[in-house]
C-alpha cells in the first residue's frame, strides 16, 4: 500500500498588493485551504514558489519559516484553535512568549488586543466557558498580537451563526481598513466574500477558475462595508 | 523562547496531566532512591569501615625498630642498608626527631615487659605495655567495661579480658568466646594489682671506662662517655588499681608479644623498667640517653604513612606497617560501589522507559496543541525544549523525591538495625551515609537520566507536520 499522491493546488498563480483584502473562494476539496497553507507556511508547494514581501517561502528553512509565522502572519481557523487549557489572557499571549517579548510589556499589550475585540471582560475565561463567537474574537487577538502584515482566515466565520459571523468579519474588515493589514480569506460564503472582500478569486479542483473584484475597494471607508 | 517562560508552560503542561506525570515521577523517584540506597549503604559502609580501621590504629602506625635488633621485621633492608652492627641506635633523639617529622601525630616508645603481677596472693606472668592517652579512641576500648586511665601517669592498669579471666580462675573452652565482659569486669573493677619488675637505676659510682679492644666490633670512635650506661638493677613493686577490662584485644596485631595489662605511657616511662634493650647496648651507650627497643610512630592519614614510612627508613631504621592491606580495601569498596551503583541504576532505567512512554503519550494527546503553537509562530525548538523542560522538571522533582525516600530508607534501616545490634550489646553504628554530594549527584543524574529519555519524544514532536497537526481530532 503507498501513498496516493494528490494534487491539492495545481497551476495556481494569484498575486495579492498589500493592505488588499482577498477572498478565496470555491467548494470543499477546490484547495483554497491549501493555497491558504502555503501563503502561511505551513506547507511547501513540491513545485513553484510563493514568494511573500520579496522573500520565496519555499527556499527557507523550517526555522525561518516559523519565524516567518510568528512576525508576518496572523492566522484564524474555522475551528478558534485555541487551546483548552490556557485561558484567554494566556491563549494571546502564547505568540508572545515565542517572539520573546518582554514580559513587562506583555500584560499591556495583551489587555489592548482583548478591548479591540471586545473581550476585556473574559480575560481570565477558559475557551470552554466562551461562545464561538468570543472563541473566534479570542483567535482574531492572538493573531493581531505580535502585529503582522498579513491575516490569513480560513472560514473564519463557519461555525458561527450570521449575525456573530457578521461581528467578526466587521473586526477583520477593520484591520484591514485601520490598521492596513492585508487579508486572504477562505470562504465557500459568496455573498460574505462580496460584502466585504475587494478581490475575489474562485478555485476549482486546485485551480484558479476565474476571478472578480467587488464593489468594495482597497481603503474604502469601513461605514460602507458596515452597511 | 525564554527559560522563564520554557518553564512556566512545562510545568502548566505537568500540571495538566497531573496524575499521569506524578505516577511518572514517583517511578522516577523509586529508581532515584534505589540508586542513592545502594550508593549510601556502599558509603556508610566504606566510612564505617575506615572509621574501624583508623581506630584499630593499624593503618595509620608505623612500627620503627632499630636494625641492631636482630628480631627485627625488614630482613629486605637488613641486607640492602648498614649492617645492623653499624646502624644507627634508636635512642630518645632519634624519637625526637621522628615525631618533629611532617604527617606525624606523635612517636611514643613501645615499653613492654614480662612481669609478674599479684592479684590477692596469687602470682600471674603476662607482658605488659604501655599506651598513650591517644590510645583511648582505639575501638578495642569502645565497649570497655569501666573506663580508660584518668591520667597519663595516674598507678592504673587496664586489662584484658583472658587476663581477667585467668585472675578470676575461669578457663574459657578453646576456640569458643562466650564470656560476658560485664561479669567478668564487676569483681575485678577497683581491685588492686602488685606489679614487680626489675627497675634499671643508675649507679652512683661511675664505671671505670674500659680498655678498648681495637678488634670489638662495638668500639666505635665515639664512644666516650660510658658512666651514664653504668646501672644497677633492683625489684620494685608497683600498686596498680584495675581501672578497664577490655573486651576486644588492642593489640591483635602484635601476635606472640601483645600484652594483656596496659599502663599508663608516662607512668611506664618513670618506673624504668629493665628492657631487652638495656642489655645489649650497655657495651655501647653513647649519649646516657634512653634507648628503645621500637618505637610507634602514628600518622595523621593513613595516606601519608608510606611518605613516612620512607623517611624513617632514611634515617637508617626498620618499619613496618600494614599500608597493603589498606589499599586493597580501597579498591575492593570502589569495587563494591561500581556494583551498587549499576544495580541502583536498574530501577532509574525503568523509570527511564516511564518517561518515555509519558511523553509519547502527551505527544499524542497534545499533537492538535503542538499544531496551534506551530501555526502561531513555535519553531521547531521551541517544542524541543518544551519537551525537554517537561522531561527535566520530572527529572528534577523526581531526584528530589528520591534523594529524601532513599534518605529515609536508609534512616529506617540504620534505625532498625541499631535495635538488634544494641540487643547483641554491640554499640550504635552508623551504616548508611548520604553525603551532600550523593544527594546532588543523585538529582544531577535523574535529571540527565529524564533529559535523555525527552530525546525521543522531543524529537518527534519538534518534527511534527503542522498542517497534519492540525487536521488532528
Amino acid at each position: 500500500m503507498g501513498e496516493t499522491l494528490i494534487r491539492a493546488v495545481d497551476g495556481v498563480t494569484l498575486k495579492v498588493r498589500a493592505g488588499e483584502f482577498v477572498a478565496l473562494l470555491g467548494s470543499s476539496g477546490s484547495g483554497k485551504s491549501s493555497v491558504l497553507n502555503l501563503i502561511a507556511g505551513l506547507d511547501r508547494p513540491t513545485s513553484g514558489s510563493v514568494v511573500v514581501h520579496g522573500s520565496d517561502l519555499s527556499q527557507l528553512t523550517r526555522e525561518e519559516l516559523a519565524h516567518y509565522r510568528l512576525h508576518t502572519v496572523g492566522m484564524v481557523f474555522q475551528s478558534f484553535n485555541l487551546i483548552a487549557s490556557m485561558t484567554v489572557t494566556e491563549n494571546v499571549e502564547l505568540p508572545m512568549r515565542f517572539a520573546e517579548v518582554d514580559r513587562g510589556k506583555r500584560d499591556g499589550l495583551v489587555r489592548e488586543a482583548l478591548t479591540r475585540v471586545g473581550l476585556q471582560a473574559r480575560m481570565n475565561h477558559r475557551p470552554s466557558e466562551l461562545s464561538g463567537g468570543e472563541q473566534q474574537r479570542a483567535a482574531l487577538a492572538r493573531a493581531l498580537i505580535n502585529r503582522p502584515q498579513l491575516l490569513l482566515a480560513d472560514e473564519p466565520t463557519g461555525n458561527l451563526d450570521s449575525r456573530t459571523g457578521t461581528e467578526i468579519m466587521k473586526m477583520v474588515c477593520e484591520f484591514n481598513q485601520q490598521l492596513g493589514m492585508t487579508v486572504v480569506m477562505v470562504t465557500h460564503e459568496r455573498a460574505l466574500a462580496e460584502r466585504y472582500a475587494q478581490r475575489l478569486i474562485f478555485l476549482a479542483d486546485g485551480k484558479v477558475v476565474g476571478e472578480e473584484t467587488t464593489a468594495v475597494v482597497a481603503a474604502a471607508s469601513v461605514q460602507g462595508a458596515r452597511q | 523562547m525564554k527559560l522563564p517562560d520554557l518553564a512556566e508552560l512545562a510545568m502548566r503542561n505537568l500540571r495538566e496531566s497531573v496524575l499521569r506525570n506524578s505516577l511518572t515521577t514517583i517511578g522516577i523517584s523509586v529508581g532515584v532512591a534505589s540508586l542513592v540506597a545502594m550508593l549510601s549503604l556502599g558509603i556508610g559502609l566504606q566510612q564505617l569501615a575506615s572509621r574501624r580501621l583508623m581506630k584499630s590504629g593499624l593503618f595509620d602506625t608505623v612500627v620503627v625498630s632499630s636494625r641492631r635488633d636482630l628480631r627485627n621485621f625488614g630482613h629486605e633492608e637488613e641486607r640492602n642498608g648498614p649492617t645492623p652492627g653499624e646502624s644507627r641506635i634508636l635512642d630518645e633523639s632519634a624519637r625526637q626527631e621522628i615525631e618533629r617529622m611532617p604527617n606525624v601525630l606523635e612517636a611514643y616508645p613501645d615499653i613492654r615487659f614480662i612481669t609478674e603481677l599479684r592479684y590477692g596472693d596469687k602470682p600471674h606472668m603476662t607482658m605488659v605495655a604501655a599506651l598513650p592517652s591517644s590510645a583511648k579512641s582505639n575501638d578495642a576500648f569502645d565497649s570497655m567495661q569501666g573506663h580508660f586511665f584518668s591520667s597519663d601517669t595516674a598507678p592504673e592498669a587496664v586489662i584484658q579480658k583472658s587476663f581477667a579471666e585467668e585472675l578470676l580462675g575461669k578457663t574459657p573452652k578453646p576456640g569458643v568466646d562466650d564470656t560476658n565482659v560485664s561479669q567478668l569486669a564487676a569483681p575485678l573493677l577497683g581491685k588492686e594489682l602488685t606489679m614487680r619488675y626489675a627497675r634499671r637505676q643508675a649507679s652512683q659510682a661511675p664505671a671505670a671506662p674500659s680498655t678498648a679492644d681495637p678488634d670489638d666490633e662495638d668500639d666505635e670512635d665515639d664512644d666516650d662517655d660510658f658512666s651514664a650506661a653504668a646501672y644497677s638493677v633492683v625489684s620494685r613493686e608497683q600498686k596498680l588499681k584495675i581501672v578497664g577490662v577490655a573486651d576486644l584485644d588492642p593489640e591483635s596485631m602484635r601476635g606472640p608479644t601483645r600484652a594483656r595489662v596496659f599502663l599508663p605511657l608516662r607512668l611506664a616511662e618513670s618506673l624504668q623498667v629493665m628492657q631487652p634493650t638495656d642489655l645489649r647496648e650497655i657495651a655501647r651507650a653513647t649519649s646516657g640517653q634512653q634507648v628503645y627497643s621500637s618505637v610507634n610512630v602514628r600518622v595523621k592519614n593513613p595516606s601519608g604513612v608510606q611518605e613516612v614510612e620512607s623517611a624513617i627508613k632514611k634515617m637508617g631504621f626498620n618499619t613496618f606497617s600494614i599500608l597493603d592491606a589498606s589499599r586493597s580495601i580501597q579498591q575492593f569498596f570502589r569495587v563494591l560501589d561500581l556494583f551498587l551503583l549499576i544495580f541502583g541504576s536498574l530501577a532509574l532505567a525503568v523509570a527511564f522507559v516511564g518517561i518515555v512512554n509519558t511523553l509519547v503519550m502527551a505527544i499524542l494527546e497534545r499533537r492538535r496543541e503542538i499544531g496551534i503553537m506551530k501555526a502561531i509562530g513555535a519553531s521547531d525548538g521551541d517544542v524541543r525544549k518544551l519537551f525537554f523542560a517537561e522531561a527535566g522538571a520530572m527529572g528534577i522533582l523526581g531526584g528530589i523525591v528520591g534523594v529524601i525516600l532513599g534518605w529515609a530508607i536508609g534512616q529506617i534501616i540504620n534505625f532498625v538495625t541499631n535495635i538488634y545490634l544494641a540487643r547483641q550489646s554491640f554499640p550504635a553504628e552508623h551504616f548508611w551515609s548520604v553525603p551532600l554530594w550523593l544527594a546532588g549527584f543523585a538529582i544531577l543524574f535523574s535529571f540527565l537520566v529524564s533529559l535523555a529519555a525527552g530525546l525521543y519524544p522531543a524529537g518527534r514532536a519538534a518534527r511534527l507536520d503542522p498542517v497534519q497537526a492540525l487536521r488532528y481530532e
